[in-house]
């Protein structure tokens, strides 16, 4: 059972960083006004952040981590570890992580690798940073995690593109004694893979020119195969029954109580699944925070997103424990209860 | 389960149709309210009032609330 507590890490601060270019879904041309007033009050995006066509999810990371590691004032030799989480990399190989050892400027001694996690990703890579932190006594890491997600999005894919924004996050992990354990539940449910996918250009279907003829496959959804593809009522659906499980299964395994709870930060899939799993959890909706209406859902950078911009304020004069959940492709979920402590470093930038 | 428990479950999804329009033989898509976003809200319904997980399949398979219905009680 992948249910387990991680002691002695402490998380120090999380610069998140976006692309300038906003994308208003007012202005979608895809969809009729009707239908583009009902899709916003459904899913709760009214804006996005659109990378232009030569910027990479590395790209956004370089400069949150850049910013990062000054602001906290960080002897960048004693960074050991740096996690690359994205499903967007430069390139197909080498790992993307490695070159941004090298771009940061830090020590060769510092192991780097990536892991290709989307949605479930934050919360993955900060059980895996903090599981190797603890075990090994390595005592700086940098949990790098977003993507740029709209270049793999059809124009003409209503499903798709008025959903999706670009953002990325970089978070700082430093070994301390006695700070309150980090605890996590994780799980995978692989019989979902086809409802997030891209099918073509890897091992299994190799790019062809087929893979990027454009398809109609319904009203309003033209895709190829080297691009984007969700099945939304799998995904919803999958979102509805499994995050209250593994969020029960933290609370309950570690014997912990919802009121205890500061804020509930979900990845931020839509309004209408995010409502629905506050609702089923009975958590108070004033404790749970969204980014959705300004950025939509943005991978693995939401959750760190929805911390800097709706909790900016949140931990000035006190601790706050927070309850973290990341859900979606793969299909794959995590849930952490992590402490933060007062005046973490939270910062905003745009690139 | 019964069919006019599911159909009035039905009818309170749907804000913008008039329940006469709602019967066991409906062919949903047909519906002018029905959309993916409807069908989000069935999903919803399902769980919520059956907890029964529906996939995107049984819908896409599903031509009448009846189908749907069918679909629940098979999955209950």
């Amino acid at each position: 059972m992948a249910t387990f507590s991680i002691s002695d890490v402490t998380i120090k601060g999380i610069t998140c960083c976006v692309p300038k270019n906003i994308a208003y879904n007012k202005d979608i041309t895809i969809l009729s006004s009707e239908d583009i007033s009902k899709f916003i009050e459904t899913t709760g995006v009214e804006e996005r952040r659109v990378a232009p066509e030569d910027m990479c999810s590395s790209d956004l990371c370089f400069e949150a981590a850049s910013d990062l590691i000054t602001e906290l004032n960080w002897n960048k030799d004693d960074i050991e570890i740096l996690l690359f989480v994205s499903q967007t990399a430069d390139y197909i190989l080498p790992v993307t992580s490695t070159i941004l050892q090298d771009r940061l400027g830090l020590s060769k001694n510092c192991i780097a690798f990536d892991i290709p996690l989307g949605c479930s990703g934050y919360v993955y890579g900060m059980s895996i940073i903090a599981g190797m932190m603890k075990s090994t006594g390595l005592k700086k890491g940098l949990l790098l995690a977003g993507d740029v997600l709209s270049h793999k999005i059809n124009k003409n894919d209503k499903s798709a593109l008025p959903l999706f924004g670009d953002a990325a996050s970089a978070t700082a992990f430093e070994l301390e004694e006695s700070t309150k354990p980090m605890l996590f539940d994780l799980g995978s449910d692989g019989s979902g893979y086809k409802s997030i996918m891209i099918p073509d250009g890897a091992g299994r279907n190799k790019a062809s020119t087929a893979s990027f003829e454009d398809v109609l496959l319904s009203e309003g959804i033209t895709r190829n195969k080297s691009q984007l593809g969700m099945d939304g009522m799998d995904v919803f659906s999958f979102g509805i029954s499994e995050v209250p499980k593994t969020v029960n299964k933290l609370l309950n395994f570690y014997d912990l109580d919802k009121e205890n709870i500061d804020h509930f930060v979900f990845h931020q899939a839509n309004m209408m699944m995010n409502k629905m799993i506050t609702k089923k959890l009975k958590v108070p909706s004033e404790k749970v925070p969204y980014s959705l209406k300004f950025f939509g859902n943005t991978s693995s950078a939401t959750i760190p997103l929805t911390i800097v911009t709706a909790l900016k304020n949140a931990f000035i004069d006190k601790d706050k424990d927070l309850l973290l959940c990341g859900f979606g492709v793969g299909l794959s979920w995590g849930t952490a209860r992590v402490n933060f402590q007062k005046q973490t470093l939270l910062r905003f930038i745009e690139l | 389960m019964e069919i006019n428990t599911f159909l009035q479950n039905v009818v309170d999804i749907l804000d913008d149709t008039d329940p006469s329009l709602v019967s066991a033989e409906t062919v949903f898509r047909d519906l002018e309210e029905w959309d993916s976003l409807t069908a989000l809200s069935l999903i919803a319904m399902a769980d919520d009032e059956y907890s029964v997980k529906l996939t995107g399949d049984d819908i896409r398979d599903a031509v009448t609330f009846n189908d749907v219905f069918e679909k629940i009680k098979a999955k209950a």
